[in-house]
């Protein structure tokens, strides 16, 4: 299996969606405004962006631009004031469930252990018991949770408690993951840890992920597109694609000269200081 | 996978798991005499003054009897006092488990409808303002004087903490949590049960502890408006008697009554929410 999903992503190396290539994600033309009291907020303004199958696309921006939102109509969890969300070809129209979600805060469950906080996900979509625990073991393994199946939440680092919450999103082998700043909360050294193996997860899995992130050193080294979206009302301003293999050493990554023209050219994009981690 | 995924899965946190000690029996009774010791210590210092005071007659008898006298008497009626500490013990415990049924109800109506909500929380609010014990003779003139009016005290004066704290509880829920069981395609009941109950359930018993020593007062009120039993009459009688040692026997009594019941719903609450009872343990040690 992890042959196979290595293989599909020797595919997409160059970065832009091939041609042909089966949508994973099309948001087209969409806006979101909120009514407040006093006055109409335009939070996502003429937003286009398709992703293909097995991509990794992150999205960076200034506070405030929309990107969490933009999350949550490809989830389904808000509806668009105009234009379309499409998943997977169909038409998004309420909270969608052939997707994994990951919040900034590990949102766990504070008396389930960590196994039970993963097995939520089976429980709720009356998967096979043991086909779940099997699958479980198999997520806390390859995110180094193997000894804290039984540890509650509170007795975890927040790195740990993320991690958790990635195994939570990942055990139903979801096609599209949705991460909304997973790793903003963390400390530098357990974060680059994190993106390490979110490198490794996406080589693994071969699932379609959309990573929301203030990092543009993060956006640049795991994805291989980066949207940049401006402020107020969120737009697209660019997207970027990244010229860099799919396996991804950390130090060596960081060194390219495609990495720093990618983040040089982000941070030009959002303007000086905006995105200084 | 590559050797430096290996090593990083192979590696848990840098700051990794909290450490946490699982207590030996020893060091649990230890635990619980260094809990136990400072209100013990002032509560013996209230009985020595309490002796002091009559020891040395700077009170009359009849004003204020020894410990002596009170504990003396509690031993010789016996019989008499745990009879109606008895009477008094069912009533508050059918009040508080009617209004713990009827708050949690009408708290989770409330929470899942606004319309309820609105319609019932002002008359809730209103119904709390009335003082109960002015309502109480009511009920007497309504049931007489067996045990019901003292149940409907109990469970007026139980009701409102329960609603509140469980209304609260059920809305305390991290909405994070709510979106992600909509993606998971739960149906509102498994949301219910598996997450927004057990989440609620710290508040709920927070809420509880307030209201079963209020159903003890709300039994007694009850008794006092008229009955025949209950520590209540025997307080009203001893009261009528000048009788200060049975007085103060009754007054003692339905203390333990409370403090019992108290301490009752916090065990059930520590072993039902073993993992809200660690987290706090954990919260008050890394405190100053």
């Amino acid at each position: 299996m992890p042959g196979k999903a290595v293989k599909t992503v020797s595919e997409r190396e160059g970065g832009t969606v091939a041609a042909g290539r089966e949508s994973a994600v099309s948001i087209e033309d969409v806006a979101v405004r909120f009514r407040s009291r006093k006055r109409d907020v335009t939070a996502l303004h003429d937003v286009s962006v398709d992703i293909a199958m097995g991509e990794f696309v992150a999205i960076v921006g200034p506070s405030g631009c929309g990107k969490s939102t933009l999350l949550k109509l490809v989830a389904g969890l808000l509806k668009p004031s105009s234009g379309a969300v499409r998943l997977r070809g169909e038409r998004v129209a309420g909270p969608r469930h052939d997707i994994g979600y990951v919040f900034q805060r590990a949102a766990l469950l504070e008396w389930r252990s960590a196994r039970r906080n993963i097995l939520l996900q089976a429980e709720m979509r009356k998967m096979p018991a043991d086909k779940a625990r099997a699958r479980t073991a198999e997520l806390m393994a390859m995110t180094g949770l193997t000894g804290f199946e039984d540890a509650l939440p509170h007795e975890l680092s927040g790195g740990m408690q993320q991690r958790v919450a990635l195994c939570r999103a990942l055990l139903h082998e979801p096609p599209v993951l949705l991460m909304d700043e997973p790793f903003g909360a963390l400390d530098a050294l357990t974060r680059e840890q994190l993106n390490i193996e979110m490198n490794r997860i996406w080589r693994e899995t071969g699932t379609t992920i959309l990573l929301v992130t203030h990092s543009v050193a993060e956006a640049a080294y795991l994805a291989n597109r980066v949207v940049v979206m401006s402020e107020r009302p969120g737009t697209v301003a660019e997207v970027i694609d990244v010229d860099l293999p799919a396996e991804r050493d950390y130090a060596a990554t960081m060194a390219r000269p495609e990495f720093a023209r990618v983040t040089n050219r982000v941070r030009d994009l959002l303007g000086a200081g905006a995105a200084a981690d | 996978m590559t050797d430096q995924g290996t090593r990083t899965a192979a590696r848990p946190d840098a700051a990794g798991v909290v450490e946490r000690d699982r207590p030996g029996a020893g060091e649990r009774l230890r635990d619980g005499l260094e809990r136990i010791w400072r209100p013990a210590a002032l509560l013996v210092a209230c009985f020595a003054a309490w002796w002091a005071v009559t020891a040395l007659d700077l009170v009359e008898d009849y004003l204020v009897p020894s410990p002596g006298a009170t504990l003396e008497l509690l031993g010789d009626k016996a019989g008499y006092i745990s009879h109606h500490g008895w009477v008094t013990t069912y009533e508050t415990l059918l009040g508080f488990l009617i209004a713990v049924v009827v708050g949690v109800a009408a708290a989770v109506v409330m929470v899942y409808s606004a319309t309820v909500e609105r319609t019932l929380y002002p008359i809730l609010l209103f119904a709390q303002v009335i003082p109960k014990i002015a309502i109480a003779p009511l009920f007497v003139v309504w049931l007489g004087f067996g045990i019901g009016p003292k149940i409907i005290v109990a469970v007026l004066i139980a009701f409102f903490p329960v609603v509140i704290s469980m209304v609260a509880g059920l809305k305390a829920v991290d909405p994070e949590m709510i979106e992600l069981s909509a993606t998971m395609g739960a149906g509102p009941l498994d949301t219910f049960a598996k997450i927004r109950l057990p989440a609620s359930l710290p508040h709920l018993f927070s809420g509880l502890k307030v209201a079963v020593t209020l159903a003890v007062t709300g039994a007694v009120v009850g008794e006092f408006v008229g009955s025949n039993e209950g520590l209540g009459y025997v307080i009203l009688q001893a009261n009528g008697n000048l009788d200060t040692p049975m007085l103060f026997a009754g007054l003692l009594v339905m203390s333990a009554i409370g403090v019992v019941l108290f301490a009752v719903v916090e065990i059930a609450e520590k072993l039902l929410l073993p993992w809200h009872a660690s987290r706090r343990g954990g919260a008050v040690t890394t405190a100053y």
